[in-house]
């Protein structure tokens, strides 16, 4: 049955990659994009990486696809015909895809007890993690405690691209003309409605989402985008000025800093504590209490960062488009 | 405390002071603290430098997790000299370059861009410094997306596609890194590279270690620019503002360089890299490619950024040329070059940015009388190009001087004909600029002043060091054969 299913899914995600290549219609296309992601999250799902899977539909299908569909919005609808010849990408594309094939084809088999990577890190992950973090997630004391540097670097990336884009965009002139505004969205009674019970459940999802991340899956990236996707949904709705109210940019910018800031001080406090950088044993006379602290602070700081940074990057692109 | 945690103070200081920044607001507040981190980096840089120069290694283990289970900050004597590398270069380039920033970069835009910047710096630090292969995957992230951004924020439109190409080429160089690091973890279990090269040895059979590897090597080669992967390189030098060129110049490509080095001669082995794939004829072949045909196309550049953008291709080609020997002879040369090649196209960045600063564009045709024009600037490109070219008493002799030893020590005679060869073409582009500088009269009407004195300063800085390091090569030479020494298992 499972086997069923996988090939199903997979078959259903390359006949959605290639339309994505073939269609000229952008709009079409990013949202074949979004189909994408939902099958590669419902492939992860059946992998039983559900935390994975959660990141995979919050991001790739809902707010990438926001974003993109944002960008048309500023350029073209269709795809400008190609000049170039297609021949050397598609050698490379074929060379690539033959040297992968031909590499995966000794690798491990799927869940192989005896595969390396379930014999060497592992075990001590699966065995101990429960005695030394304390946390009943795996994927939750491994991201935030045993590799909580790596994830701290991955906050950093977001706020980077966050950064990057506004560096991008600041130089593009907001004019205020007729054209101006964004028309929200406010006389479509259903969606009005529909949003309005809507938002109220989906930010407690989000706190829901960013404060059971140690029993289950999810976590501060997970519920920084569901919480910021509960905005965007606002201000699609009932327009952009309307959430710019409460979201100013000044607002935005501080709440990213202190996410960032927030994941980095928590080492910096353990250092001055005598541990090493993000060590969270010191923070409190007990180890595993520590721990608890360490990664709820650290993920408090993740969802800040995430939900400001996604937030802002919506904004700002619509603003855009309001001048155009 | 400090010293025990110097690792990772290292990289962290740049990291939190990054976001801080984008609560600042005034120029020359912004200037000076970026300012005063990268110092701070240099002298952190240079402290571990010592702590190591014996041969010691310190390990770090991030959150108190012992590696391989956790993080592990792995410092040698390369990590060492790579980080001073970074951290100086950006210090002199900072130092001298606020003048050109402001005029570059809108009043609105400084306090994102020192963000960007400091990001980029914390980036390559952190790349350089880990020992474990998925942490150098998540800051080569940040210095990316971060070098993107900067780059893009030339004046010129061409900027914008010249990020972007970069952007696409980046990506696809950081997704083969990852796809390499991946395999490498499926085969082994672990992501730490200390672990790695003690467990790759048993699985050395597997297609998929090869894979690995021959994913791994595109992916940083792209990063590397390396011949023929290095097509977004010119533009992205041409077009990004005049101290972002001077600062990525300096450091990026040499960052990619170490990776290189790292993960052939740490993670792989010489013994796996060398003989999975016939790596040493690949990387001599693309070496002398770059070399000569980077060389020419300089030559008929007319966007003097451009011509050393494509100056630089060919040097990197003279550093994985060195690699490419196998020897502690080539090694040293490859090592010294990062370090001297450093130096030199941060001088010359920094002087074009004194030339853009006061005229606005850096054409050939339009420096024509700049020897008179700006005297100090021209003589800095001057003295700049004949280290380029190997002149003796400046750091580009040493690099070429150990460069040709290597390939005779190896009984590549061939070789050493290509060295001089790229060097006379080297020759041939810095002349004609000094012909453009010194004997073609400028128009009379124009009479420019000299570029602004903090300018001058640094680029001049920068100079003094390429002659300095071209005279006293005990710190130079000293720190990369002992290096060369430890990457080749030879005891000294």
């Amino acid at each position: 049955m499972e086997q069923l299913i996988n090939v199903i899914l997979l078959a259903m995600l390359a006949i959605v990659a290639i339309a994505t290549a073939k269609l000229k219609d952008l709009f079409a296309t990013i949202i074949l994009f979004g189909i994408y992601s939902l099958l590669t999250a419902a492939i992860f799902v059946s992998l039983d990486a559900v935390d994975v899977a959660f990141t995979e539909a919050a991001v790739g299908a809902g707010i990438s696809t926001i974003l993109i569909l944002s960008t048309i919005a500023l350029t073209a609808r269709t795809e400008k015909p190609s000049t170039h010849s297609v021949f050397l990408p598609l050698l490379v594309v074929i060379v690539t895809g033959v040297t992968l094939v031909y590499g995966t084809l000794d690798m491990p088999g799927f869940a192989d007890p005896d595969a390396p990577v379930q014999q060497h890190v592992a075990p001590r992950y699966l065995n101990d993690s429960i005695n030394e973090v304390g946390m009943p997630n795996v994927v939750t004391s491994v991201l935030a405690s045993y590799r909580s540097y790596d994830t701290m670097g991955e906050v950093v990336v977001i706020f980077t691209a966050g950064i990057s884009v506004m560096l991008l965009l600041s130089s593009v002139k907001h004019r205020e003309d007729e054209l101006g505004n964004l028309k929200d969205l406010k006389h479509h009674p259903i969606l009005l409605y529909v949003s309005q019970i809507m938002i109220p459940l989906i930010l407690l999802f989000a706190l829901y989402v960013q404060f059971h991340g140690d029993f289950g899956p999810g976590g501060g990236f997970q519920a920084g985008v569901i919480f910021a996707a509960a905005f965007i949904l606002y201000g699609m709705i009932n327009g952009i000025d309307n959430t710019r109210k409460i979201f100013q940019n000044h607002i935005l910018r501080w709440l990213a800093v202190t996410g960032v800031i927030l994941y980095i001080g928590v080492g910096v406090v353990t250092l001055f504590l005598g541990g090493e950088f993000l060590n969270y044993n010191v923070l409190t006379e007990d180890n595993l209490a520590g721990q608890h602290y360490g990664i709820f602070l650290v993920e408090l700081g993740v969802g800040i960062a995430v939900a400001a940074t996604m937030l802002s990057l919506f904004l700002t692109f619509s603003e855009v488009r309001r001048s155009q | 405390m400090i010293s025990s945690h110097l690792p990772v103070l290292q990289v962290v200081v740049p990291l939190l002071a990054a976001p801080l920044c984008v609560l600042l607001k005034r120029p020359a507040v912004l200037w000076a603290f970026s300012l005063i981190v990268s110092i701070l980096s240099a002298v952190m840089a240079y402290l571990l430098l010592q702590q190591t120069a014996d041969g010691n290694i310190i390990s770090y283990a991030m959150g108190g997790w012992a590696a391989p289970w956790g993080i592990e900050y792995r410092v040698d004597t390369l990590n060492a000299y790579v980080l001073l590398i970074v951290a100086s270069i950006s210090s002199l380039v900072l130092l001298g370059g606020r003048k050109s920033i402001e005029k570059e970069i809108e009043t609105a835009r400084l306090s994102h861009f020192y963000t960007a910047y400091l990001l980029c710096f914390a980036g390559l630090l952190g790349i350089t410094i880990t020992g474990d292969a998925f942490n150098v995957f998540v800051f080569l992230e940040i210095s990316s997306i971060a070098s993107y951004a900067l780059i893009s924020l030339g004046r010129d439109r061409r900027a914008l596609t010249a990020a972007y190409q970069y952007l696409i080429m980046g990506t696809i160089g950081a997704t083969f890194i990852l796809i390499g690091i991946g395999m490498m973890y499926m085969v082994t279990g672990t992501l730490n590279m200390h672990d790695l090269a003690q467990r790759l040895p048993e699985v050395s059979n597997s297609r998929t270690l090869m894979t690995s590897f021959a994913f791994l090597f595109v992916g940083v080669s792209l990063k590397l620019a390396l011949f023929p992967l290095h097509l977004w390189l010119p533009n992205a030098y041409t077009y990004a503002p005049s101290i972002v060129s001077a600062f990525l110049a300096g450091t990026a490509t040499k960052v990619a360089v170490y990776v290189l080095m790292r993960f052939i001669f740490t993670v792989y082995g010489i013994e796996y890299a060398f003989t999975a794939l016939p790596l040493s004829a690949i990387l001599m072949l693309l070496a002398i490619a770059a070399i000569m045909l980077a060389s020419m196309s300089a030559v008929y550049e007319d966007n003097i950024k451009r011509l050393f953008a494509y100056s630089s291709v060919a040097q990197l080609g003279y550093m994985v040329l060195g690699i490419s020997f196998l020897s502690v002879a080539g090694l040293t040369s490859s090592l010294l070059h990062l370090f001297n090649h450093a130096l030199m196209k941060a001088a010359l960045f920094m002087a074009l940015a004194c030339v853009m600063y006061q005229q606005g564009n850096v054409l050939m045709g339009n420096i024509k009388g700049l020897g008179k024009r700006m005297p100090w600037t021209f003589g800095a490109i001057v003295i700049g190009g004949l280290s380029l070219v190997g002149v003796p008493l400046t750091v580009g002799f040493i690099s070429k001087w150990y460069l040709i030893l290597a390939a005779i020590e190896a009984g590549h005679m061939l070789l050493v004909a290509i060295v001089l060869v790229g060097s006379l073409i080297a020759l041939v582009y810095v002349w004609k600029l000094v012909e453009q500088g010194y004997f073609q009269e400028g128009d009379e009407k124009i009479t420019k002043q000299e570029a602004p004195m903090s300018l001058l300063l640094g680029t001049w800085f920068l100079v003094l060091a390429n002659i300095y390091f071209g005279i006293d090569t005990s710190l130079t030479v000293g720190v990369a054969e002992s290096t060369a020494q430890q990457l080749l298992g030879v005891s000294p």
